[in-house]
């Protein structure tokens, strides 16, 4: 082309200097156009993305000036009030970084928030992936790297919480050593291990450092990779709607839309959490002063992504039992334990309990819409509400000083609820699917309400009912109509008896219970009686709009509508009667 | 039912209403792509963003040299805080914004806003490659002799459980026994540096205490007057985390029970701090009520009553220490506790 502009062939010899010793041209040809679906929530994963990025850079930073060891120092920096004190390097370090590093507070606070935002928007994503069915094969690898990625985002911030060695996070670390101590059989070892002997000892804060620099990054670095790469191979999900199917994607080129979208989101990203790391005091480690095991604050508070471990500590009850001298504590196994260990299973583990529970061996690539999936949606938010409750419980002090309630009674009550609220919300919210599906079938077959009320000339009175729109159509024809799977037979036709006729039997009935009550989606013909139906209404209306003023009656919502120049009223109408 | 899957298909019915293709939504255009004033405006708009961006990083470094770190600003709801940190915050926050901000508004007004169509690959692998990796597995086996060699296979896959042992052993020294290499953890465990004789002191100020010092309802914590030689000579906060206890007083005719006879001292008990749950420190007393709240997970305990848990996830009693005087008259402890403080262990029965 004659036309090529300098820039352009510099990028031509680049790409070409490039492809020459990576070989990379092959994969910007099929890649620099890949398209990407378009949707708010898929944003929520992005977040998470660019605040962990965030977290590395600020990170990094503090790694510089941080020192992570228990060595007691005095105190001599420029915090008036704990001048001369007795504390740990880390602790003397971590408030060296607050007030005598420039900009060091902000840069700290910002690595809190940024933490705190990728566990939420971790957290929130998940659930984005659960409502939409976007875990469904050929995703379920990717759920599993998520829910793994999931616990490592606990557990760093936990280490990170620990580090400045003041009294909060000894305290949180203090109750961390309780629960190791109360693991059975090795439980006691582990603990000495671990913290080198007694809490809180010497050594925990250095080797803590080097878990929470290190390893936990390392590997929650190596997982998001490997769930980029997944969700680039596999291709990203998209919403249904129009010209979107399983086996396209519809959205926007990476090249140029994405890249800035995407980067400039990053931006956004970072500049919202140096905005809130500037603005908004995080983790005041100053005010509680260094630790020592003998000293607590009232209305010791975790970081809100342990609050519903440390809910379900203090909601079990006072169980321990002692075994030919040996002790079983209960009361710290099952909260703090047992129930983890089963909510993060069960979660890795949905896809595929799913999957067998249906029989779906197909794959997705079109997200499902809540509604369509009652049951899923339902286990959802079920699940959602017990976390919830264990949440409400680790604060149930604070709540208890806000309202002036009986912490006791508070407790009780949160005991009770974690049992009887999320199976209700499981019911009110399968049934409210369900209703939407009824919604969806109505539409389907009356197309959508306009609000306007018609009297025909023999006094019938109508409302208008209007067609969707092809982006409504799309979606609600989207749902797909999924019969459970049938009751297996004792034996087959040769009266071969079924071996696994009682797990078969088991599946069917869980899959009754998973799609029986689903609202089919009516059939083309009664789609097509339905439209015939709304189009009547329109040429009903047709007379209506032909008036000189049609524009006012278009805009005309609700109510009754009337020929324009007829009387508006009785007394109009008596008047005009007395008139001819 | 004999469609066995019926994840397969969908009708063509809804095929055909649901995939319409995307032409059927018409296109709206934007007033960037009708008006080429419209389109300046948008690109002015977005390098103004971008200038503004330099501009705050200036402002950045001027605050960096010119804003003395130690200056607070009183400002409505965020209180008494540091001017450094905001400063330094907006405009490096502002000036990171505005270039996302500056290369969004690009994208949405001057780029394209046409949705495009992209065939998905299929993921599975063509047949022919999986009969490839197949054959290669099957070749992989046959050659190697994975299968015909039984004793091969066996040692191998022995070889493989045994030799992560030895990473195993090389984490037993992160912690060695100080006294000798004799004592195990559930024996330094059980033990604190309280013993007969040794004198009770206010854990802040190291005084000595006189029980006519504790007035009724009154509250006290305090440790070991040894505390600070061995915490110095230990060179960790290990012997404190144990010994610290708390000193009440109640009229002798409140307490209905104690965990030994004669372990008060006229009314005055002494109980570890540590609560047996999961090893918070303990402070929070009403003397009206005498019970002790663990502000961590809220188990209660009944001083008056052997320090019985009365509510909360706590299963043990508030360890007591036994007390009386010393020939001064101060408060001593009677013995060490006689039970291990502080959270539950497997080995502690």
């Amino acid at each position: 082309m004659s036309t090529t502009s300098p820039v352009e062939k510099k990028g031509a010899a680049v790409a070409t200097y490039a492809d020459q010793r990576l070989g990379s041209n092959k994969f910007l040809a099929r890649n620099l156009g890949k398209v990407f679906p378009d949707h708010w929530s898929f944003m929520l994963g992005e977040i998470a993305l660019y605040s962990f990025i965030v977290v590395l850079l600020t990170g990094v930073y503090l790694t510089l000036f941080f020192k992570p060891s228990m060595v007691e120092v005095v105190y001599n920096g420029s915090y008036v009030p704990l001048k001369g004190i007795q504390m740990s390097e880390a602790y003397a370090s971590t408030l060296d970084i607050s007030f005598d590093v420039r900009g060091g507070l902000l840069i700290r606070q910002m690595h809190h928030w940024a933490a705190l935002i990728f566990l939420a928007s971790m957290t929130v994503h998940m659930f984005r992936v659960f409502f939409t069915g976007a875990f469904r094969k050929p995703r379920e690898f990717n759920w599993i790297i998520g829910v793994v990625l999931v616990t490592m985002g606990l557990l760093a911030g936990f280490s990170g919480y620990s580090l400045p060695d003041d009294l909060l996070s000894g305290t949180g670390l203090q109750i961390a050593r309780g629960i190791v101590q109360a693991i059975p059989v090795i439980g006691t070892w582990a603990a000495f291990l671990l913290f080198g002997g007694e809490f809180p000892g010497n050594d925990f804060i250095s080797r803590l450092y080097s878990i929470h620099i290190l390893l936990i990054p390392g590997l929650i670095l190596a997982l998001v990779t490997l769930h980029l790469i997944m969700v680039f191979t596999q291709k990203h999900t998209q919403f249904p709607g129009p010209g979107r199917t399983n086996e396209n994607v519809v959205g926007y080129p990476l090249m140029p839309v994405y890249m800035a979208k995407a980067g400039g989101f990053f931006f956004i990203v970072f500049g919202v959490i140096s905005l809130v790391g500037g603005l908004i005091s995080i983790n005041p480690i100053w005010i509680f002063g260094p630790y020592t095991p003998d000293q607590v604050s009232a209305g010791s508070q975790p970081d809100w992504y342990i609050g519903f471990l440390d809910g379900a500590l203090r909601l079990m009850p006072n169980w321990e039992t002692s075994l030919a001298g040996f002790t079983l504590s209960w009361n710290i196994l099952i909260p703090a334990l047992i129930l983890p260990g089963i909510l993060f299973t069960a979660l890795g583990a949905y896809p595929f309990i799913e999957a067998w529970v249906t029989g779906d061996k197909s794959e997705h690539h079109l997200l499902e819409r809540p509604r369509n999936a009652p049951t899923r949606t339902a286990l959802g938010t079920m699940s959602i509400s017990f976390y919830l409750l264990l949440l409400v419980g680790g604060g149930n002090d604070i709540i208890a000083i806000a309202f002036d309630l009986s912490i006791n009674s508070i407790t009780w009550f949160l005991r009770i609820a974690l049992f009887v609220i999320p199976p209700i919300v499981f019911v009110f919210t399968r049934r409210i699917c369900l209703g939407l599906q009824r919604r969806d079938q109505a539409k389907l077959l009356h197309g959508y309400e306009s609000g306007r009320v018609l009297r025909l000339p023999h006094g019938e009175f109508i409302e208008v009912h209007e067609p969707l729109s092809v982006k409504e159509l799309a979606v609600i024809t989207s749902k797909k109509d999924i019969a459970p799977l049938p009751a297996p037979e004792k034996t087959d036709i040769d009266g071969v008896k079924n071996k696994k006729f009682k797990s078969h039997s088991r599946r069917a009935k869980l899959s009754r219970f998973f799609y029986g009550e689903n609202v089919p989606l009516p059939s083309l013909a009664e789609i097509e009686a339905g439209q015939a139906h709304v189009a009547h209404d329109a040429s009903l209306e047709a007379p209506l709009a032909a008036y000189e003023d049609a524009d006012e009656i278009r805009t005309f919502h609700g109510g009754v509508l009337h020929h324009p120049g007829m009387p508006e009223t009785n007394t109009e109408q008596a008047g005009q009667n007395a008139e001819h | 039912m004999t469609d066995l899957n019926p994840h397969d298909g969908h009708g063509s019915q809804q095929a055909k209403l649901g995939h319409s293709p995307v032409a059927d939504v018409p296109h709206v255009l934007r007033v960037t792509d009708t008006d080429p004033k419209a389109a300046r405006r948008a690109e002015r708009q977005v390098a103004s963003m971008f200038v503004l961006s330099m501009v705050l990083v200036v402002a950045f470094v001027v605050a960096y040299w010119t804003i003395d770190k130690s200056t607070n600003v009183y400002i409505p709801v965020f209180g008494e805080v540091g001017l450094m940190t905001i400063v330094l915050g907006l405009t490096s926050g502002l000036s990171i914004l505005l270039i996302g901000a500056g290369a969004i508004q690009w994208a949405k007004k001057l780029m394209p806003d046409v949705e495009v169509v992209q065939m998905s690959h299929e993921l599975v692998s063509p047949e022919d490659a999986t009969a490839e990796a197949a054959a290669n597995y099957e070749r992989g086996k046959e050659e190697s002799g994975f299968a015909r060699f039984k004793i091969i296979r066996r040692s191998l896959i022995g070889a493989m459980a045994l030799f992560p042992i030895p990473l195993v052993f090389l984490l037993r020294d992160l912690w060695s026994s100080p006294v000798s290499g004799t004592l195990t953890p559930d024996e330094i465990l059980s033990k604190t540096i309280w013993k007969k004789g040794e004198r009770i002191v206010v854990d802040a100020t190291y005084q000595p205490i006189k029980p006519e010092d504790l007035p009724v309802g009154g509250l006290v914590s305090a440790v070991p007057a040894s505390m600070n030689e061995v915490q110095e000579a230990e060179g960790n906060l290990n012997a404190r985390g144990k010994a610290a206890i708390i000193l009440i007083r109640m009229d002798p005719s409140e307490i209905v029970s104690q965990q030994g006879d004669g372990w008060d001292y006229q009314g005055i008990l002494a109980y570890s701090k540590i609560c047996t749950h999961v090893g918070c420190p303990i402070a929070l007393y009403e003397q009206r009520t005498h019970h002790l709240l663990c502000p961590c997970h809220q188990s209660t305990f009944d001083l008056a009553n052997s320090g019985n848990v009365v509510f909360g996830p706590a299963a043990r009693n508030m360890p007591q220490l036994p007390i009386g005087v010393d020939s001064e008259g101060y408060l001593v402890a009677m013995d060490d506790f006689n039970q291990p403080i502080g959270p539950s262990f497997w080995e502690r029965g």
